[in-house]
């Protein structure tokens, strides 16, 4: 080997062992839940409700009360988010006030967590007075995620190229028929994208569904939305932290974080298919 | 009679001043050539026609243009409607995400047609009248990008003619295209010059010969000279149009 073709392999060595490092951390934390988890996971463990102090039973209110925050927060979040995305990049001119929303959505962005909890709180839960409740949870989470279905949103759309927008306008269709049947069903595959990693992110946050929601302990399923839930990060933060008996729910715990993955990656295979069919339809 | 009739027309991206009092009439049912080196602003005439500059962000025109009898820059114009009336063609072909059927369709769909009759008829007709039916006609539901370029780029001259329009606005339309493509296009603008007017822009020099009737020679934004094709390729009265016909500059 001449010294630029070892210089090569060198290169190309390196970035091969970075990205197995990182496949490897990933499938190590998979193995570790699994191990740790597959034991207590039972049909059992799925329907019922905890019990014995959380030591026994099972984590049925907290997998309907997650689900329902998924939901909640994606039809808050989805319809403002893309809605929002199509009109920074499709209608607005590119000047300052369209600048001014986009620092802000990516502000927005970069706010930690437990800071949206809080204002979720003081305004939803407050404020408005929802309560803690499934609404209030929904607002809070829905919040969260916003920025992500925007940038998503907004990214997709700059990706279509302007000769097809050029060519249906061309044609005397109006900017609205453009995007609603040449731009959007080209963008839906990647805005679907931005819904996945939103409902990946909403599945698992802690902080804003604190003080806005999560029960501590509630075996009863919600009637409606104005109802608080348990919820699968919360509950997992309670069985490792302040149960009655840690260590005894502590394969409760690892059950609960399996089920959690599991459930999120029911949702993201799901919403790829869904993504992939899209996909074949454009093309 | 003129059936485009442009008169003083100055042209502004922002602080560039494009287009510089061009004033020229175009015949019905015939074709005409805008020819000239990149950045002489014939396409961007081309492109007031259908108003697609008005597309562009921080542009600006003085000037009157009258298509078929009305000034188009008209506060009263209604532009969607004016673009059925003067279809366009672009230069790398764009067909739609769609099936063959649907990307004809198209104009009428959002133009409100719904009757399927009056549809399949329409789409057979322009795919006929683009020289593509007999090559798509048993694969109608086919995605429109299984096509290759040439017939993309027919399709997309059905599209433009299913809308009926008076005028249809080439810009390069060939340029693109492979040599055997391209003779299928101009064999093609050659067919539709007896229902319609086309202006097309065109940097090949034998290919504006070969189809046009009357040649625009655009520079730096003026019309240099316009005439009769077989005129400015024989005879330019000007040594600049000269020039860049034999390719000395350009």
């Amino acid at each position: 080997m001449t010294g630029k073709q070892k210089k090569q392999a060198l290169v190309f060595w390196t970035f091969r062992m970075m990205a197995l490092i990182v496949v490897g951390l990933l499938a190590w934390i998979l193995v570790f839940i699994f191990i740790k988890g597959a034991g207590v996971i039972s049909w059992e463990f799925l329907t019922t409700a905890p019990t014995e102090g959380m030591t026994e039973g099972g984590i049925f209110p907290a997998i309907v009360g997650t689900l329902c925050l998924v939901v909640g927060s994606m039809v808050i979040a989805f319809p403002i988010g893309v809605m929002s995305g199509i009109y920074i990049n499709e209608y607005a001119a590119n000047n300052l006030f369209v600048k001014f929303i986009r620092i802000m959505t990516n502000n927005l962005a970069s706010i930690p967590s437990i800071v949206f909890g809080l204002f979720g709180m003081a305004l939803f839960v407050n404020t408005l007075g929802f309560g803690d409740s499934i609404i209030a949870g929904s607002f809070t989470l829905g919040l969260l995620v916003l920025p992500i279905v925007i940038r998503t949103t907004e990214e997709s759309l700059k990706a279509i190229p302007n000769s097809f927008r050029n060519g249906s306008r061309a044609l005397g269709a109006t900017k609205l028929q453009t995007i609603n049947k040449v731009v959007l069903p080209m963008a839906v595959p990647n805005i679907l994208t931005g819904l996945i990693i939103s409902i990946g992110r909403v599945s698992g946050e802690t902080a804003p569904i604190l003080f806005t929601v999560a029960a501590y302990f509630l075996p009863k399923l919600p009637s409606s939305i104005f109802d608080q839930v348990m919820a699968l990060p919360y509950h997992l933060y309670v069985l490792s932290t302040s149960g009655t008996d840690i260590e005894a729910a502590r394969p409760m715990a690892y059950g609960t974080a399996l089920v959690l993955i599991i459930i999120v990656l029911i949702i993201n295979i799901l919403a790829s298919t869904i993504r992939n069919v899209f996909n074949k339809k454009v093309k | 009679m003129d059936i485009i009739s442009a008169e003083n027309i100055d042209f502004y991206y922002g602080d560039f001043h494009a287009l510089k009092g061009i004033s020229m009439g175009i015949e019905e049912n015939s074709v005409t050539a805008l020819i000239g080196p990149s950045g002489c602003g014939k396409s961007t005439f081309l492109r007031l026609m259908n108003r697609m500059n008005d597309l562009i962000d921080n542009t600006r025109m003085t000037g009157n243009l009258i298509i078929d009898g009305q000034n188009i820059y008209d506060k009263k114009v209604d532009v969607d409607s004016l673009r059925t009336k003067v279809g366009m063609v672009f230069q790398k072909p764009n067909p739609f995400p769609k099936s063959i059927f649907e990307n004809v369709a198209y104009g009428l769909r959002v133009a409100g047609e719904k009757d399927r009759y009056v549809l399949e008829e329409v789409v057979e007709n322009s795919l006929k009248s683009a020289a593509l039916w007999d090559e798509v006609k048993d694969q109608l539901k086919k995605s429109a990008f299984e096509l290759s370029g040439g017939q993309q780029q027919r399709l997309c001259i059905a599209r433009a003619l299913a809308i009926k329009p008076k005028i249809i606005l080439m810009d390069e339309p060939a340029s693109a295209l492979d040599p055997l493509s391209t003779s299928k296009i101009e064999d093609l603008i050659f067919t539709l010059r007896n229902d319609y007017t086309i202006v097309i822009v065109t940097h090949n020099m034998q290919q504006a010969s070969r189809i046009s009737d009357k040649t625009a020679f655009f520079y730096l934004g003026e019309l240099i000279e316009y005439g009769e094709t077989r005129q400015m390729f024989l005879k330019p009265r000007l040594e600049a149009t000269q020039n860049y016909i034999t390719g000395r500059f350009g």
